[in-house]
């Protein structure tokens, strides 16, 4: 499918993969501003039990912020949140511009149209839970909180369903392996708890999606993001999402202190 | 490790978590009134009734990884041999998109199942017998002759409540896995395949992939309702979700957890 988005079976320890992946997203490679600071693009970025033991210390002053002129997103508890807020601003502005673009109620049929603004609907609150969140828990949330992100989607044609489709799905999948990847970076287990009630419903979305795409078929639970062998989902660090991330997100910020 | 003991003492452990005393269990469990049905749950409803050890309850709260797991493995157990009668039963429409859907789930439960018997190592457990009828209330492999289309409607209506049991309970247990990093993330890998199961199974049966309030949705009897209470919260932190676009979007972003008693309640309703 032509713009189809792959984010399956890209080596995180290839640069020649990921720029396969950049390349064959369909989309103007405009995301450069996300810069991954401290990883190297060849090698695979391992949860060491030192980033690990770090993690559940305390914040160590790594809290979200501008540094060196960069927003950085902060390490442990606040730079997972912040994160996941800023992935959430991704999927938010995403549906917000589907729903609202000019041929949406022809674009798609009736079942597609609810479950788009389902999703549209889920992501926005998503995101205003995420920053009102933040703001209360930040101890600075004026110099803390991550600023509203600017997105691209290259020459996605929202009034192209396939091409919707196809990078809803890529989204979807992403924000499911980004929470499952992000949960053990989490001390506070009322935080992991409330990941995990947004995580489930990111997959009830990537099924959806997967089912409107493919109906006839395996793929709402597909052999490309469950493996076959242990019947787990996928999992990313926010390294390796980053650079799904960046093929969408124009403002420049940095992730120093997350693996 | 006997089941049936398992049960009892992850039961017990958490009782402190539920709300509510035995009458209201059987309430919510809403079993039909059919006394056939009762006789097939003793065990999760007597201990959640046990008055024992109530003191040690109360310091059960940093979290068993041992006891999450092996509740995670009883829900696979139940859910793995479920799928296969199935299967096996030909009441499934064969050739089309039911069977690949089922044939998927199938395969990922059976991997769930070694999965954990493997992570559990000594500390896994057995099997339990298993009775999807409840005790003849629901027929779903056609075993007494309803027919394959009754029979599957009764299955998908079962497949529906034990996948949305299933993320729930996995949900309630991330926080007894905080101090095992690689069990939590193996644990949230299979909670996010549980919700694709959960979404496809609901479409299959014509509702959306996600649970609004604490509707279990058209077509599924009030037996079930016990799957689904205390999922219509709209309150996530202190911050209002239903505050943009009412209670039912704002319901439906959030998935709520179910302790470790509440799913052992539910799973024990089909365990013999």
């Amino acid at each position: 499918m032509k713009n189809e988005v792959k984010i399956h079976g890209v080596s995180s320890s290839s640069l020649k993969g990921r720029r396969e992946f950049l390349k064959l997203s369909g989309m103007a490679v405009a995301g450069t501003g996300l810069f991954l600071a401290g990883c190297s693009s060849d090698e695979k970025i391992e949860l060491n039990s030192s980033f690990s033991s770090t993690a559940k210390m305390g914040n160590n002053g790594h809290f979200p912020g501008v540094k060196n002129g960069v927003f950085d997103l902060g390490g442990n508890d606040f730079g997972v949140l912040t994160y996941a807020y800023a992935l959430e601003q991704l999927e938010a502005d995403f549906y917000t511009k589907v729903v609202n673009a000019s041929g949406f109620s022809s674009t798609f049929n009736d079942i597609e149209k609810e479950v788009l603004t389902d999703l549209y609907h889920h992501e926005v609150i998503h995101r205003e839970f995420f920053k009102t969140a933040l703001t209360s828990g930040l101890p600075n949330p004026k110099h803390q909180l991550l600023p509203n992100l600017s997105f691209t989607y290259g020459d996605l044609n929202f009034n192209n369903r396939d091409q919707v489709l196809a990078t809803a799905k890529a989204l979807e999948d992403t924000g499911v392996a980004a929470y499952n990847g992000a949960g053990r970076l989490l001390s506070n287990p009322d935080y992991l708890l409330l990941a995990g009630k947004i995580v489930s419903v990111e997959a009830r979305h990537a099924s959806a999606i997967r089912s409107l795409i493919n109906p006839n078929s395996k793929d709402f639970a597909g052999n490309d993001v469950v493996d076959t062998t242990t019947g787990l989902d996928v999992s990313k660090n926010p390294s390796e999402v980053a650079l799904i991330a960046a093929t969408f997100i124009t403002t420049p910020f940095t992730a120093k202190y997350l693996p | 490790m006997n089941i049936l003991k398992f049960i009892e003492s992850f039961t017990t452990e958490n009782m402190m978590n539920v709300k509510g005393s035995r009458r209201d269990i059987f309430s919510q469990v809403g079993l039909v009134g059919k006394n056939a049905a009762l006789t097939a749950i003793p065990f999760g409803i007597a201990a959640l009734t046990s008055t024992k050890a109530s003191a040690a309850v109360k310091d059960s709260t940093s979290g068993n990884p041992v006891a999450a797991l092996q509740l995670a493995l009883t829900l696979e157990y139940l859910e793995n041999e479920f799928y296969q009668l199935g299967l096996d039963s030909g009441v499934i429409p064969a050739g089309g998109r039911e069977e690949k859907v089922f044939m998927q789930i199938a395969a990922h439960e059976a991997d769930h199942v070694t999965f954990l018997q493997n992570g559990l190592g000594a500390n896994s457990i057995s099997k339990p017998t298993f009775d999807f009828t409840v005790g003849g209330v629901f027929d779903p492999f056609n075993k007494t002759g309803i027919g394959n289309a009754d029979a599957y409607t009764q299955f998908l209506v079962l497949a529906q409540a034990f996948e949305d049991t299933g993320v729930r309970a996995y949900k309630g247990q991330a926080a007894n896995l905080i101090s095992t990093p690689d069990l939590l993330t193996a644990a949230l890998r299979i909670h996010s395949v549980e919700a694709r199961h959960a979404s496809e199974v609901r479409r299959l049966r014509g509702l959306k992939g996600w649970i609004t309030g604490s509707e279990r949705g058209a077509g599924m009897p009030a037996a079930t309702q016990a799957v689904y209470n205390g999922e219509e919260v709209t309150s996530q932190a202190g911050f209002n979700t239903a505050l943009l676009f009412g209670a039912a979007a704002g319901s439906e972003a959030y998935d709520e957890p179910l302790t470790g008693a509440e799913a052992v309640a539910i799973a024990s309703l089909f365990i013999v």
